[in-house]
């Protein structure tokens, strides 16, 4: 399937809240101990890194293991202290990397 | 009946002002041999405090393919201080690791959730490191169930 | 259950007063006697059609799963298979093939043309005369109207067309089968629901009939009511439709699996939406 993300913030957002961001994105994590139905080991592909970003400043990330789900999701929270872009980042396995963003209106 | 939109949405910002971080997949993050050693070599020297941190997990658990999990910072009167990072480790699945989140200075964040596999019953712990150098931990044992029926790749 | 009339408990009484000098013919009699008093037994155990069962006898696998899984079906910003259905808005005004044309050239927005599209499917198709499942009428319809690639059965993007659809049909009821076409394979379903088959020997029947609310191992045995689908599975950790676990449960028991959109894994569908008439579809759903 081509890439998907869900990217959840609050519909609106005052200054000083401390909101709740949520992603995911579509990837199998497929964990390197894993074996096809002919025996062979399925190497290793996850997302390993997710980072984001406020106008730049990275604000929070988070080191991904195999451990992590398929379609991983993360939810984490932000105070908010003013509009700017948010910038989304996933990389991983396979030079995988994926970038969503999105603004935020802080009132 | 649409999807819901995502709020806030836009079009990508052409002229970016920053460059992306630039993480190159390899081995930079080395193992830890045991449960218990992920956990000394995570808290460092910090001092530990009981309390503080809550790991919300399922006690029973209906597939250990897709467990949610969240931690949340307790408030108290005396911890003013932010989280630096919360690690998550697992007694026994093939590696301990299972994910470590950092907050960056001068952001803050109490409770931070996400979904993880976990291979059989074990313990589980997460462990917050603060910006005052000061650590807490919490730790679960959680049962985990086989699907009773195991199939092919039907 | 034996049933003895009141004419079969005469007859005995008669048969063995005359023969009571012979006892040979006396046992013979009575071995007639008993095989006739068992085939009728067995005559008594063929099922009629499936009449519907009292509305709240009837459970979704929603009720029988733990409280954060439940949660997670709730949450659309935390459902996985929102993921698909997000591919297949998209695919939706996609265009492909040939003709360069996309589903809403024809049907339009689907929140209005495809309201409760899944509650009524499997359905008859006309063009090949047998009925088909909502996956299988999603790929004829992208063969013969966009000239998609019929060799794509069940790929990635029919299932999410297919689980953007279902998501139209949330909170409608699933409707009852009434096109007489499709009754030969509403009444093979109903056969093949009370067949043992494979390895194991176990019909869908002996689970999720007779045990629905047991336990199998640690899991809670559910009713098999295609409420949810397609359905992210935990246990896949991908989206799958309604054939995709009835494979597994054929791998299961160790049964030849059934290929798929063939007439028993049509059969079966059916059946089950059968059941399950007038339960409402909770659009794409999560399961253990």
């Amino acid at each position: 399937m081509s890439i998907q993300t869900l990217i959840d913030l609050p519909p609106s957002i005052m200054r000083g809240a401390l909101i709740r961001i949520r992603v995911s994105i579509s990837h199998p994590m497929e964990t390197g101990y894993r074996r096809s139905s002919e025996g062979e080991r399925l190497s290793r592909n996850i997302i390993k890194k997710f980072s984001c970003m406020l106008n730049g400043d990275l604000i929070f990330s988070a080191d991904l293991y195999p451990a992590i789900s398929a379609n991983p999701y993360l939810s984490f929270q932000h105070r908010a202290a003013r509009s700017g872009e948010l910038t989304f980042l996933w990389e991983g396995d396979g030079g995988f990397k994926h970038v969503e963003r999105v603004i935020m209106s802080v009132q | 009946m649409t999807t819901q939109p995502l709020r806030s949405q836009t079009a990508p910002s052409k002229d970016a002002q920053f460059t992306l971080p630039d993480h190159s997949p390899d081995a930079d993050r080395p193992l830890a041999s045991s449960y218990e050693d992920a956990i000394k070599r995570f808290r460092g020297p910090r001092i530990l405090i009981p309390g503080r941190i809550k790991l919300n997990i399922a006690v029973l658990i209906d597939n250990g393919n897709t467990v949610p999990i969240s931690i949340a910072v307790i408030p108290t009167p005396h911890s003013l201080s932010n989280i630096e990072s919360i690690a998550v480790f697992s007694e026994r699945n093939p590696q301990h690791e299972v994910i470590r989140l950092t907050v960056e200075p001068g952001h803050s964040s109490t409770e931070v959730a996400s979904r993880i596999r976990l291979a059989t019953s074990q313990k589980l712990i997460a462990i917050a490191n603060f910006e005052d150098n000061t650590c807490c931990s919490d730790e679960v044992d959680v049962i985990v169930t086989l699907a009773a029926c195991l199939e092919g790749e039907g | 259950m034996i049933s003895l009339g009141l004419r079969g408990s005469l007859r005995c009484r008669l048969s063995r007063i005359l023969i009571q000098r012979d006892s040979f013919k006396w046992h013979a009699l009575m071995a007639v006697f008993l095989t006739c008093v068992f085939s009728c037994s067995q005559a008594q155990t063929v099922h009629s059609l499936p009449t519907a069962k009292p509305q709240d006898a009837r459970l979704s696998g929603f009720e029988f799963m733990g409280e954060s899984t439940r949660a997670l079906q709730l949450d659309a910003s935390q459902n996985p298979a929102m993921l698909s259905v997000r591919e297949g808005e998209q695919l939706w005004s996609a265009r492909i093939g040939s003709k360069q044309a996309a589903c809403q050239d024809c049907h339009g927005n689907a929140n209005e043309s495809m309201r409760g599209i899944a509650s009524r499917y499997p359905a008859w198709d006309g063009a090949i005369k047998r009925p088909v499942s909502l996956s299988h009428r999603i790929n004829l319809c992208r063969s013969r109207y966009l000239g998609m690639d019929q060799s794509l059965i069940e790929g990635p993007a029919t299932l999410a067309l297919e689980a953007y659809l279902a998501l139209q049909s949330k909170a409608d009821r699933i409707t009852s089968v009434d096109d007489p076409n499709v009754l030969p394979w509403l009444e093979n379903g109903h056969r093949l629901f009370e067949k043992r088959i494979g390895q194991i020997a176990l019909s869908c029947a002996d689970c999720h009939e007779h045990r629905a609310g047991s336990r199998l191992g640690a899991s809670v045995i559910p009713q098999a009511h295609p409420t949810a689908y397609p359905v992210y599975r935990l246990q896949w950790q991908s989206l799958g439709a309604l054939s995709r676990r009835i494979r597994g449960c054929f791998s299961g028991i160790r049964a030849e699996l059934p290929e798929p959109y063939s007439d028993p894994m049509v059969s079966l569908e059916l059946y089950l939406r059968q059941r399950a008439a007038g339960m409402p579809h909770e659009g794409p759903g999560v399961r253990p």
